[in-house]
């Protein structure tokens, strides 16, 4: 979940300049809108609950941030918001704690996916297909959207390898639960490739999360791939009526580490127990549509709300979980051949 | 020699070391004055591009972190697996690796090689870590069957460094195998040698138009009347204040879908339904003809307002009828301009980034979307490195070019 490197910035001078002492807990996100959420709903009133002081910072992910602030021995962040592949190369690394889940309410309190040893999941969103209800009348599948014959129109992907290919299995009627399986022989990547080249030519390709949107509302494309955020948010503020598909689309999540040798363990583990409330997660979907990852977070959502929340059961059933040890393993040489289709 | 001109001799020379002295001052002056400049060069500019791109020959993660294995390695012939030797010492290496925390990086960098070897050397270090008994081969090939590969070890070789052309062979659809040959890369995975090819292309179709727009506009300007030519210069000028993203996301709102050209167009009756203008090699030239134009005009605009107006009325009083006027006594004395003007484009359309990006489809983009490309997803610097070390090659090799045909002393006088 990356913000503009401007909002990152802003938000860096804003609060990394704020005066700390010894060193208070140092929450790092990812900047942006979805920080300023993330402080209305977690930040303020956990800092108000317990008396504890926080300063925050921001940043744009990358795993040799993290590397370089443990190897330098001087790390002044606490708690970090990742990504799945960061959380997973820096567990790897040694960068963060183990966590102990018996202080922040036990595994079962979380949705399985959610709990990993080094990092607690605190959001869960998903990349879509999504439309606009003014142009397409019903809700079409990724068949649908590889079906240019029976409805006619560009159809937007984010130019990369990464999502595309599982979408071109979904779309063939590979089911969810095997596309990983089919991608990682060699038949099932050319079964991609073959499915992508049948559709390239009505291909418009977005690059940044905001241009998603932007295509489908000015009707450059009929459905197009998107991060469900930023359907939802076209929604809400600029009055579109664009559907999303839950079935079929990918989800990741975003985790809370604790740095290496942290000197606040004790008060980020106390961050992480007042983050763990479902009714306080609760409080993020109306301001930014990412799920909440502890149980029950949807309970007593209101029909809209849940509608649009990736946790909600409905919609997180059919949706299927990027794999990232796959990309970690393959994204170098399946970006290689992916770039080399495009460019003929 | 008499006394009176001994004496002359003497404040000859008196003054010839003052007036030296004297430009000495000046020229210490005058490199006291620029040197803040040449440092704020040199630091901010010239170094990080020169450690950037020496990121392309360089190799050094692997080295230092599989040093046994790489000695062991060198006595391999790359046609079969290597003795048992080899294999204890990559046992030895990726346990120090691992208790160091060093493996990450070096794993990485073979993952740019070999798909799957960063998981390879990471799980393989966590499987080894525990003792063992009996022989070293089988337990690494136990720990993972990519070791029973040639070219997994092919790929270490390959990675020794602390000199590579890994990355120059990569960038130029080639690789190395174990045994050292020089060969062509898997054709789905060979992509720059088009690309490169495609960033001319490009590049030298822009040249081409802006040259042919611009050269009557600077015309114009140039045999106007002062307030028409002030106020035409000033419009050539005008989209100089606005930022190149911009004008690019100008053109995204005039040639979309439901845009203003589209509109026009099917006002006009031309089209039926609204074509698609977007994401295409037309959005992409159109644009960067767009924002490049400014360059041509400006140097041929200089050169044409030099060329005295007699000249022409000279060849018409002489006979001469327009046309040949015009290729015989005006075109000539324009070409220094011409050349200026079209090698300015043309270098700085070679380096287009953000406007194929956003304006382009899959096939239109260039070699620095590329080295974008390969420096933030994959975070393969050495790719990276490689690609814009090639592309600064081929435009110097242009510019030179341009020396020898030219001369730039032609531009000058632009």
């Amino acid at each position: 979940m990356r913000r503009s490197f401007l909002a990152t910035a802003a938000a860096t001078l804003l609060f990394a300049a704020a005066p700390a002492s010894a060193r208070d807990l140092t929450i790092v996100s990812w900047g942006g809108a979805y920080q300023d959420a993330q402080r209305e709903v977690y930040f303020r009133p956990f800092s108000q609950a317990t008396g504890i002081r926080f300063v925050e910072d921001s940043w744009d992910g990358g795993i040799g941030v993290l590397r370089t602030r443990i190897q330098s021995g001087n790390n002044t962040w606490d708690l970090v918001q990742v990504e799945s592949e960061e959380l997973l190369l820096g567990c790897e690394e040694g960068l963060f704690e183990k966590l102990d889940y018996a202080r922040i309410g036990g595994r079962d309190h979380y949705l399985p996916e959610a709990v990993h040893d080094c990092g607690v999941g605190t959001i869960l969103y998903n990349f879509v297909l999504a439309w606009d209800r003014a142009k397409f009348q019903g809700t079409p599948t990724w068949a649908d959207f590889w079906n240019v014959e029976r409805y006619p129109g560009k159809r937007g992907l984010r130019r990369g390898v990464k999502l595309n290919l599982e979408f071109a299995l979904l779309a063939d009627g590979v089911p969810p639960n095997q596309v990983y399986a089919t991608l990682r022989t060699e038949a099932g990547v050319e079964r991609a490739f073959r499915m992508l080249d049948r559709l390239k030519p009505h291909i418009v390709w977005w690059q940044s999360s905001a241009q998603a949107p932007q295509i489908l509302g000015s009707g450059e494309v009929l459905m197009t791939s998107a991060p469900n955020g930023r359907i939802t948010n076209a929604n809400r503020t600029e009055r579109r009526n664009f559907g999303i598909q839950w079935a079929g689309s990918l989800y990741t999540i975003d985790s809370w580490v604790i740095m290496k040798g942290s000197p606040n363990r004790e008060q980020a583990y106390r961050f992480l127990a007042f983050a763990a409330n479902p009714a306080v997660q609760a409080k993020l979907i109306p301001l930014i549509p990412y799920g909440g990852t502890a149980k029950g977070a949807n309970d007593g959502l209101p029909p809209e709300l849940l509608e649009v929340s990736p946790t909600n059961p409905a919609n997180l059933a059919v949706s299927l979980m990027i794999d990232d040890q796959f990309w970690l393993d393959n994204l170098d040489r399946l970006s290689q051949r992916f770039n080399a289709w495009l460019a003929r | 020699m008499s006394q009176a001109a001994a004496i002359e001799t003497s404040r000859a020379e008196a003054l010839g070391r003052r007036t030296r002295r004297a430009a000495r001052g000046r020229s210490v002056s005058a490199a006291l004055l620029v040197a803040p400049l040449l440092v704020f060069v040199l630091v901010s500019f010239a170094a990080p591009i020169g450690a950037m791109l020496l990121r392309g020959v360089e190799d050094p993660e692997v080295g230092p972190v599989l040093p046994r294995t790489l000695a062991a390695l060198e006595r391999w012939d790359g046609t079969d697996l290597p003795d048992e030797a080899t294999f204890a010492a990559l046992v030895e290496d990726l346990r120090a690796a691992r208790a160091a925390g060093t493996l990450p990086v070096a794993a990485s960098r073979l993952n740019h090689d070999i798909a799957g070897l960063r998981t390879t050397l990471v799980a393989s270090a966590r499987r080894l870590a525990a003792p063992f008994e009996g022989s070293a081969r089988e337990a690494v090939l136990r720990a993972d069957p990519a070791w029973g590969q040639v070219e997994t070890w092919g790929a270490i070789v390959r990675a020794r460094g602390p000199w590579t052309d890994f990355f120059l062979l990569a960038a130029l659809d080639l690789r190395r195998d174990a045994t050292g040959r020089i060969g062509p890369v898997p054709e789905d995975q060979a992509i720059f040698r088009t690309v490169f090819f495609r960033t001319f292309w490009i590049a030298a179709m822009v040249t081409a138009i802006t040259l042919a727009a611009g050269y009557p506009l600077a015309a114009l300007i140039a045999l106007a009347r002062p307030s028409v030519s002030a106020v035409l210069l000033f419009l050539v000028l005008l989209p100089f204040w606005t930022s190149l993203l911009v004008r690019t996301a100008a053109w995204m709102v005039l040639l979309a879908r439901e845009g203003v050209v589209n509109h026009a167009l099917i006002a006009l009756g031309l089209f039926g339904a609204p074509k698609q203008l977007l994401f295409n090699r037309f959005a992409v030239v159109i644009a960067m003809v767009h924002i490049l134009l400014p360059f041509m005009v400006l140097p041929l605009y200089a050169v044409m307002r030099q060329i005295p107006p007699i000249h022409l009325r000279a060849a018409a009083s002489l006979g001469a009828p327009p046309l040949a006027a015009f290729w015989r006594v005006w075109l000539p004395q324009t070409l220094p301009g011409i050349g200026a003007g079209c090698l300015m484009v043309f270098i700085q359309a070679l380096g287009f980034y953000v406007t194929p990006a956003l304006l382009g489809g899959g096939a239109d983009q260039m070699l620095p979307y590329f080295i974008g490309f390969y420096a933030n997803q994959t975070v393969n610097w050495g790719l990276a490195a490689a690609l814009s070390l090639l592309l600064l090659v081929a435009t110097l090799g242009i510019v030179g070019l341009y020396g020898r045909l030219v001369g730039f002393s032609a531009v000058r006088t632009a």
